[in-house]
């Protein structure tokens, strides 16, 4: 492999969502964005929901993931996550019920409530798939 | 030799049979290519996951985190998982089969075996036999990763808190529409995958620490082998029902060709008596 290059390699549970070079990636770590180029020191990070970017030459990509995890070699990363999609398979529809079902949720539930989190964590990730495929 | 009748109701009812089973072996074998497809899809998320879990685990003490601590099997628990459906040859047998197998030897070594059960078929298998279960689930021949989260979940903390020591799984391993293997895994203590002798160690940096990375990850590790569990045992009941369904159909045919040939014989031989009584009648006239 060309020294230059880092291979993204992302997986869900389901299936493989990218397997391409790429010069950079931009990962959305819990404890903080982090942005990998070739050489990166081993690095094993908690991934939380929010978009991946990937560069190729001057190209930005992105991709809408949810929690997982992110192993960097010098020339490889390997992202693990519960889901993961492209902008162009995101059913914006879908998403956008999702966003609505648990704003009403949210709005009928104090903060005392056990499923809040559960809640928040919905419209979070609906919110976000919201976001990736309108850029 | 046979009435006619009856021979003619049972061609018809053999080939309406015949029908049933050639649809089935048809919707097995669409069901087979989606679940085949799921398994293939859902195997480098797997394989990646226990290789992070390896690369995680040597550099960790294996006292570490109580999922990977290994102590002496004195309670043991067997998850058997079966289909809901019958109708696809021995799939659920073979696994009962294998399942009684370990329950029998475990028992003498152990001081108590408990069972689980996903799909219907062992749950009422082990019913009948008065076994009562930790955790019922069944099997409706599709599956998402959050069943297996809620399958596996329940198991994990019996482990953690210490009521069982072990935790084995029977179900049927996919490897092609005709063949599969019944085997008999053990989900805990988890051993990772160790690293190949040339392999050095690469000292990573973590975030967040080591430990809460752990403790994070190895569920997750449990919940994916859980899942590929069952797709394949998924796969492998379509595989089977197919196969099943197919030597029917064949054997439906097989049965239609002798009954047909069996009715000629006795429409003929039939005729034959009938010509026989007017010739004899006729002469008898002549005399």
């Amino acid at each position: 492999m060309e020294s230059d290059k880092i291979l993204l390699e992302i997986a869900s549970p389901y299936r493989q969502v990218l397997n391409v070079e790429v010069d950079e990636v931009i990962a959305p770590g819990e404890e903080g964005q982090f942005g990998v180029l070739p050489g990166h020191t081993p690095f094993l990070a908690t991934i939380s929901v929010g978009q991946l970017i990937y560069r190729q030459g001057d190209q930005l990509k992105y991709v809408a993931v949810s929690h997982g995890y992110a192993e960097v070699e010098y020339h490889r990363v390997i992202v693990l996550l519960d889901a993961a999609e492209l902008p162009q398979e995101i059913d914006v529809a879908r998403a956008e019920k999702a966003r609505l079902r648990a704003e009403g949720r949210l709005a009928e539930m104090s903060h005392e409530d056990r499923d809040h989190y559960e809640e928040l964590a919905a419209l979070d990730r609906a919110m976000n798939r919201i976001a990736i495929a309108k850029i | 030799m046979a009435n006619l009748k009856d021979i003619r109701k049972r061609i018809s009812s053999v080939k309406s049979t015949q029908q049933i089973t050639k649809a089935m072996k048809m919707v097995a074998a669409s069901k087979l290519k989606k679940a085949q497809e799921s398994v293939v899809q859902a195997r480098p998320y797997a394989a990646k996951m226990s290789d992070v879990l390896a690369s995680l685990a040597v550099r960790v003490e294996p006292g570490k985190h109580p999922l990977l601590q290994r102590r002496d099997e004195k309670n043991v628990e067997l998850l058997v998982i079966t289909s809901d459906r019958g109708l696809c040859g021995g799939f659920n047998t073979n696994v009962i089969k294998a399942a009684n197998i370990f329950l029998n030897e475990k028992k003498e070594i152990c001081e108590e075996v408990v069972l689980s059960v996903v799909g219907r078929k062992a749950r009422d298998y082990y019913k009948r036999r008065n076994w009562e279960f930790k955790n019922e689930e069944l099997n409706p021949g599709t599956t998402s990763f959050s069943q297996a989260e809620s399958i596996a979940r329940p198991v994990i903390d019996r482990y953690v808190e210490g009521e069982i020591d072990a935790v084995y799984v029977a179900y049927t391993e996919f490897k092609s529409a005709m063949t599969q293997n019944i085997v008999v895994k053990r989900l805990l203590p988890l051993e990772p995958k160790a690293l190949a002798e040339d392999e050095i160690p690469v000292e990573y940096i973590y975030e967040p620490s080591e430990d809460a990375l752990l403790a994070d990850i190895i569920p997750r590790y449990i919940y994916t082998q859980m899942f590929s569990m069952l797709l394949e045992s998924i796969a492998s009941e379509h595989g089977s029902r197919m196969t099943a369904m197919d030597s029917a159909t064949n054997n439906a045919s097989e049965m239609t060709a002798k009954l047909t040939l069996l009715y000629n014989r006795a429409r003929q031989s039939a005729i034959t008596t009938e010509l026989m009584e007017i010739v004899s009648g006729a002469e008898a006239l002549s005399n």
